[in-house]
């Protein structure tokens, strides 16, 4: 289970989370949807202990990662994660086989003989054969997200984070993703938090889903009840509308930019 | 005006100190992981081949033209003053081997290696490959940072070695040609006035000229912000900040190793 409570977290004077609680069920899909700029994916990385938050704590399995210390506790802590990250980040120096059983070297104790072989069966898992040879540039978009996502359960961890894993994706590869996501929740067990644009994805793929915007958790609740909020933020997000609350961030942006462009800021 | 001036020049004076303590930081955290971890020989033995390999044609080719020119300038001078070309071997041999090679080899090899270096760790970071190191299990200071560093503590000292040779080659081909000085007597030149100290003096300033061009190459790449033009900027800067770096570091390294006679 992951627990976070208050969690704050500012790069210089911008303030990303404003105090963010939140709790994913084991077993759970949380998809957590919102805006461009709202603090979705530096949560996500506060959970995986890339970002250190300022203040708050996030409890995964009773350890709280704001309170590691040593980089050994860390990378231990991070044992229990696969990441996918937006673009795959892909090794572009290593074949598809290296790049999928890298982190078997660090987080497991797996004789490196097996690793050729662990590396074809997550290729299977995520629908993929015969390119363990393949340089990642030599990929197209979607099977870099397919390599990406076979990396991170490569190490079978008990959470997966998706940071975005059908953003720049044509519509059928982002099916393709969302159903992968789907079976792997079913096959492994797995708990996992997708953070994503993209509503399709997210009512296909999540037992809740939690809406963040400026940095707080609007809503959190069952992909039924999000379809029909009545929060006035929730429902301009999931219908796409161009005019509402969101929006009116942008209106004081510009309204700002013409006083300044005039001088009298 | 002047407020905007104190403004901009605080800034500047804030980022600088910044980029010192961070670049400290990774020191540390390099010479930390290289005593109380396991080092990542294959990837330093990978980055061993590629900067000799990318690296000693050009450094050998600077060295023969750096000798041949010191030859011809030497023989000029003292052919000017005395008639005849005097101690071209001499003056060569120590130009090349206390100077000139350790310098222009680092400057070299921070031009070609030091920029593909700072421009790969760069890339990493803004396609989040460095984020992607930490989810697996790893330090980038352990995987990426260490085996460059070691790297260029063998590699750097090595082609400085072959430059003085291909430098002092590239003198005595000139010495030869143009002033006709017989092979015996160039190299009487050398050996009769250079010793095992002069060359000691040289060589030692390539560990501090390694230490440097790699640490800042991979500090710049580590730090890379924004997308493309962000790794561009990182480039040009590692090898700037290295070059200059360099030849200051050259003055006081001088300076410390005449202060205990390897002089």
């Amino acid at each position: 289970m992951i627990d976070a409570e208050s969690v704050v977290k500012s790069f210089g004077p911008r303030t990303i989370l404003r105090g963010v609680d939140l709790r994913v069920e084991t077993g759970e899909t949380l998809a957590i949807i919102g805006g461009s700029g709202c603090g979705k994916s530096t949560f996500l990385k506060c959970v995986i202990g890339l970002h250190r938050p300022d203040s708050g704590t996030i409890l995964v399995d009773g350890v709280d990662v704001t309170r590691l210390k040593t980089e050994a506790d860390i990378a231990d802590y991070r044992r229990r994660f696969g990441y996918l990250f937006q673009e795959g980040a892909l090794f572009d120096s290593m074949t598809v086989w290296e790049n999928i059983t890298f982190g078997l070297r660090y987080l497991t104790d797996i004789p490196s003989g097996k690793y050729r072989r662990i590396a074809s069966e997550c290729l299977a898992l995520v629908g993929l054969k015969d390119i363990e040879d393949f340089k990642p540039a030599e990929l197209s978009g979607g099977m870099k997200k397919r390599v990406a996502l076979a990396r991170a359960i490569a190490a079978q961890p008990s959470y997966i984070l998706y940071d975005e894993p059908t953003t720049g994706l044509d519509p059928i590869m982002s099916d393709v993703i969302s159903d992968l996501i789907l079976d792997l929740q079913q096959q492994l067990k797995i708990t996992a938090i997708v953070v994503t644009h993209d509503m399709k994805s997210a009512y296909k793929v999540a037992s809740r889903m939690a809406m963040f915007h400026e940095g707080t958790v609007r809503q959190v609740a069952h992909p039924d009840i999000i379809r029909i909020s009545t929060d006035p933020y929730v429902r301009q997000f999931v219908d796409g509308l161009s005019q509402g609350p969101i929006k009116m961030k942008l209106k004081e942006f510009e309204a700002e930019g013409s006083s300044l462009a005039h001088g009298k800021n | 005006m002047i407020g905007d001036i104190l403004g901009t020049f605080g800034r500047r004076v804030l980022s600088a100190s910044e980029e010192t303590g961070q670049f400290a930081l990774l020191l540390r955290s390099t010479l930390g992981w290289m005593v109380g971890a396991r080092i990542e020989w294959r990837q330093t033995m990978i980055q061993v081949v590629r900067i000799g390999i990318e690296s000693s044609p050009v450094t050998s080719m600077t060295a023969f033209f750096t000798g041949m020119v010191l030859a011809l300038q030497t023989g000029a001078s003292s052919k000017h003053f005395f008639n005849e070309p005097l101690f071209v071997g001499t003056v060569v041999s120590f130009a090349l081997v206390m100077e000139l090679a350790p310098v222009m080899t680092a400057i070299v090899v921070a031009g070609r290696a030091g920029a593909a270096i700072a421009a790969e760790i760069g890339t990493m970071k803004v396609t989040e490959q460095i984020d992607a190191l930490y989810t697996l299990g790893t330090d980038p200071v352990r995987y990426l940072v260490i085996p460059r560093f070691i790297a260029f503590m063998i590699v750097l000292p090595l082609l400085t070695v072959i430059s003085d040779f291909t430098g002092i080659a590239g003198g005595y081909l000139v010495a030869h040609a143009k002033y006709g000085i017989p092979a015996t007597v160039f190299w009487h030149d050398i050996v009769n006035n250079m010793e095992v100290r002069h060359f000691i003096h040289g060589f030692l300033k390539t560990f501090v000229f390694a230490a440097i061009v790699s640490m800042v190459s991979c500090f710049k790449g580590v730090t890379t912000r924004g997308g493309a033009e962000g790794v561009g900027k990182a480039t040009t800067s590692a090898v700037v900040i290295s070059m200059v770096l360099v030849l200051v570091l050259d003055y006081f390294a001088t300076a410390v190793l005449n202060a205990f006679g390897i002089t």
